[in-house]
């Protein structure tokens, strides 16, 4: 029973992770209907960017929660950045092209980033300090859930409550939401679409900078390569959940997992990564639509 | 008796959305029948329920080509469709933009032929006869549709008006006993308008093929069709000759509105 | 005036990259000896860089966006360049003989690790040729291409381990298993959309790679497979140098026949077939066409050259493991694809050796080479997503106006 409820717990805070990433793309494909392949790496960039901050801070003698706090408010920042121009240099230029112009252009801008920290920083594995503080109320369930689980947990929560209310909401949002649901309309009821889009990349990355510091306090280490499977994973989690909905993406997480945490828990740990890519082809094949998506009629 | 397609109640749901309800509609051998009806009225919905793209809810559609049997066609695939000899061409013209003009009809002909991929790298001689008849048929049909002059230019290069002409084309390279025109005479100039009235006509009196056809300008409607079926909200509200859907006052208030004489 | 704002609009784009790249370029921490490198030179570069990468941008933008209007209005496309080529005999049948005669002599004039080199680009010659039946003229965007590739190799690795067969024995078997996994892993996929479809391949991809990383019993896992025998000929012995150009010359035949079968195909029913399935897929159904079947020969017909190619990777390396066929093997093929040109023989050629051998004889590039690759996969689609060589459509002669009695071309 306590191997249950570990991986239950265990599949949990993955699956927050994969919630949190799952948003970037369920949100970009809601708009621009592209997957954003290089969301991974943005994700990628935000742990690298934390790292580096949080080493840099640390040398200089700064401890404790503020170096958490700097280092992911800049990560953040930096992601946003990173996703507002990818936006800029390969997605904007193509808008009116077919719609496989966009996706390998996405592939392309997913390895040139790769590479770009690859080059620019290295190909080994970097240890990641666990930034997030131990709490001490949580010390008797540490066999189950450590604080930095809990903090993932919460954290996700949070951002999706948030994130619920600000499209739901704010102008912004609401801007959003036409956009998805009809862009020529959106357009001639004076929505700038535009700036819709560049604020959908902006929010997703954000978003994935904050995945990224979390995750990578959780495993430990970064190298460049951590946002190509995360990628994957988090697209099978927005597929999964009905790509374009909000709440299909963190139940999508949340699915896939547990899906993962019981698999390895369960069959064997070997075929880890199998898992998410079997769930991922089934899902397309059967329920493209996703648990919560609707299916549309085609268009002719 | 002699109909060429026969659609009876025939009920199209989309979700919750009623686009069809009860549909009855009678093509007879060699007869030009128009579907006109108000935007929305669910008439390419109609269009995409007889060639296969949409499975129909309710009724039954029933084809019987000239020479062939009586056969129930509700749901069948799409490029079936063609190949029992129903060809339509589309509302917003879809053409292989980067085919040639020649290319294009030649898709057409594919159903027709048989090469297989073995054929295509051996190259055998009856590939090649195939391959030949292939280009001089699709040729031959361009010289009758007045697109001769343009074969080896790109689809996507052709004015707006040569596009549509190049779809009908296209459409005839299958051989069809049907062919359904989806508004074909949709943004074309008066010129093109009456050129293309006389191509359906003949298209009918040489090649022996029916036709029914979507569209909104009157003028075409009223002088080459045998009958009219007017469609409304989904529904069939009046079927008949021109002269008396003119004179109908059901079709005159749900379709004119209140503009009658404007 | 208008050449002051630009000038601000390069400076503002020049801080911008600078401030971006900021932590990842310029700072590189040693989290072991705690120091810090500063590396404020990068970050000259960057400013300098993209102050004048940004007129070239913005330079190649405007052209693009001229030469879409001017196609708008309705005027006249110059005659691309590769049907002028094809136009006049004078300029390409000489080209030819010379390309011929290069590539003869090529092993007798330079190094086996020259031959090696070219051997490895014509490899991918291949390997482009088959996805682009796929990719550029079916229009089915396959990211698992690289599983054929894999299937391939092991298929020789394994039947020669445990039966003793030979390279000649294997090599259609090869080709036999790639139509086999492209008809298994293509059926799944056909009712998807384009993007959908993409992703799948990819899955499908990485599955097959995991297995063979993890079912030890079967591939022998990461350590892979070992003392894989290069082709033999006639059962001649040969040295290390002669095995070498002996599969140059192997390659150079396979690459032929490849172009020789890929044109009929390009040129036939089916190869026609996909063209309409690429361009528009409800139309190319309602004109009879069985879309299917015709996604299925593409998937099957385009495997089978991976899987040949597989063959021959293993019997070149004499040794496979699963790191060999990552995802990124497949995005290099498919970025050869891009950049040679969707559908275009001679572009994929093009493609695939300026891909293969700019990182291999610029040194300077070669830790640059799956940069160049994704910066080629975004600039193609940016600037021109035609790719280098536009693909011209055949000019066909019937009998009812013979061409000038001209024989018809093959």
């Amino acid at each position: 029973m306590d191997y249950f409820l570990e991986l239950l717990l265990g599949g949990l805070t993955r699956g927050s992770i994969y919630a949190l990433i799952a948003l970037g793309y369920t949100m970009v494909y809601g708009i621009i209907e592209l997957i954003n392949f290089a969301h991974g790496e943005i994700y990628m960039i935000g742990a690298f960017t934390a790292l580096i901050v949080a080493s840099v801070l640390t040398m200089n003698g700064m401890t404790g929660i503020s170096v958490l706090i700097l280092a992911s408010v800049v990560a953040v920042l930096y992601s946003a950045a990173y996703g507002f121009t990818v936006e800029k240099i390969a997605y904007k230029p193509l808008r009116q092209a077919p719609r496989l112009s966009p996706l390998i252009s996405a592939i392309g801008m997913s390895i040139f980033l790769q590479n770009y920290v690859l080059l620019a920083q290295t190909s080994d594995y970097l240890p990641f300090p666990n930034l997030i503080p131990v709490l001490p109320f949580m010390e008797p369930y540490s066999q189950l859930m450590g604080s930095t689980e809990l903090v993932i947990v919460l954290t996700t929560t949070v951002v999706t409550v948030i994130l619920t209310l600000f499209i739901k909401f704010t102008k912004i949002g609401k801007a959003m939401r036409a956009t998805a649901q009809d862009r020529s309309m959106a357009m001639l009821t004076g929505v700038n679409v535009n700036r819709v889009i560049s604020n959908t990349f902006i929010i997703g990355s954000a978003l994935a900078a904050i995945g990224g510091v979390l995750i990578a306090s959780h495993v430990g280490r970064i190298n460049f390569y951590i946002g190509f499977i995360a990628g994957i994973k988090a697209f099978t989690a927005a597929v999964l959940g009905g790509i374009g909905s909000i709440p299909g993406a963190v139940l999508g997480g949340l699915v896939l997992g547990w899906t993962e945490s019981f698999a390895t828990g369960y069959v064997s740990s070997d075929y880890e990564d199998v898992f998410a890519f079997c769930l991922l082809v089934l899902i397309l094949i059967f329920r493209p639509a996703g648990l919560l998506g609707r299916s549309t009629a085609q268009k002719v | 008796m002699d109909s060429v397609l026969e659609v009876n109640g025939t009920t199209m749901d989309f979700g919750g959305l009623r686009a069809l309800h009860a549909v009855d509609l009678q093509v007879r051998q060699g007869e030009i029948v128009a579907l006109i009806g108000p935007n929305g009225a669910g008439k390419t919905t109609f269009f995409n329920c007889v060639t296969g793209i949409y499975d129909p809810t309710e009724g039954d559609i029933f084809i019987s080509p000239p020479g062939g049997k009586r056969r129930r066609i509700n749901g069948i695939k799409i490029n079936r469709a063609a190949e029992l000899g129903m060809a339509r061409t589309f509302q917003n013209v879809r053409l292989f933009p980067n085919m040639t003009v020649l290319e294009n009809v030649m898709i057409g002909r594919h159903c027709r032929a048989k090469a297989g991929v073995l054929g295509a790298i051996f190259r055998g001689w009856d590939t090649r006869r195939e391959e030949q008849e292939i280009v001089d048929h699709s040729y031959e049909i361009l010289v009758k549709i007045g697109l001769a002059d343009q074969v080896d230019e790109l689809a996507k290069n052709l004015p707006y008006g040569a596009q549509r002409r190049l779809e009908i084309a296209r459409a005839m390279a299958t051989e069809p006993f049907l062919l359904l025109l989806d508004e074909p005479a949709a943004g074309m100039n008066p010129r093109e308008t009456e050129a293309l009235e006389e191509l359906i006509v003949q298209i009918r009196d040489e090649e022996k093929i029916s036709i029914l056809m979507i569209e909104h300008d009157m003028k075409i409607v009223m002088s080459i069709s045998d009958r009219i079926f007017v469609l409304d909200y989904g529904e069939k509200i009046a079927e008949g000759t021109p002269a008396e859907i003119r004179e109908n006052p059901v079709v005159i208030k749900a379709y004119l509105g209140e503009d009658v004489n404007a | 005036m208008k050449a002051l704002s630009e000038f601000k609009k390069a400076l503002i784009i020049s801080l911008w990259f600078m401030l971006l790249t900021f932590p990842i370029m310029v700072i590189r921490v040693n989290t072991i000896e705690k120091v810090v490198e500063w590396r404020w030179r990068n970050m000259a570069f960057i400013g300098i860089g993209s102050f004048l990468l940004s007129f070239v941008w913005r330079y190649l933008l405007g052209r693009k966006e001229k030469g879409r209007k001017l196609a708008e209005a309705g005027s006249v496309e110059a005659r691309p360049f590769s049907r002028r080529l094809l136009d006049e005999p004078r300029i390409y049948r000489p080209a030819l003989a010379a390309v011929t005669l290069f590539a003869v002599a090529f092993p007798f004039l330079f190094s086996s690790y020259q031959t090696n080199i070219m051997t490895t680009a014509l490899m991918y010659v291949m390997l482009g040729l088959g996805l682009n039946i796929v990719v550029g003229l079916a229009g089915l965007l396959d990211l698992g291409y690289v599983a054929f590739y894999a299937v391939g190799a092991y298929s020789y690795a394994l039947l020669n381990h445990h039966f003793g067969l030979g390279f000649w024995a294997i090599l259609p078997v090869g080709a036999l298993l790639g139509v086999l996994f492209g008809i298994l892993l293509g059926f799944p996929v056909l009712r998807l959309r384009g993007d959908y479809l993409a992703i799948v391949t990819l899955g499908f991809g990485e599955i097959i790679r995991l297995i063979l990383e993890n079912w030890n019993e079967f591939s022998f896992g990461p350590s892979g497979i070992a003392n894989i025998p290069r082709p033999g000929l006639f059962g001649i012995q040969m040295s290390l140098n002669e095995a070498t150009i002996y599969l140059y010359f192997l390659m150079i035949a396979l690459c032929l026949f490849t172009i020789f079968v890929v044109n009929r195909l390009q040129d036939s029913r089916i190869g026609r077939a996909w063209i309409a399935l690429r361009e528009d897929e409800v139309a190319c159904q309602a004109m009879g066409i069985d879309k299917t079947k015709t996604k299925l020969t593409a998937f099957a017909l385009g495997a089978t050259w991976a899987g040949m190619v597989g063959v021959i990777f293993a019997a070149k390396t004499t040794f496979i493991n699963p790191a060999s066929f990552t995802f990124l093997e497949s995005a290099m093929i498919l970025s050869i694809v891009v950049l040679g040109g969707m559908g275009s023989i001679i572009g994929v050629i093009l493609g695939a050796f300026i891909l293969i051998l700019t990182p291999e004889y610029l040194r300077a590039f070669s830790n640059y080479r799956m940069l160049l690759f994704g910066t080629t996969m975004v600039l193609m689609m940016v600037f021109r997503p035609q790719g280098i060589v536009t693909n011209v459509r055949r000019i066909y002669k019937f009998r009812a106006r013979g061409r000038d009695g001209e024989p018809s071309q093959a």
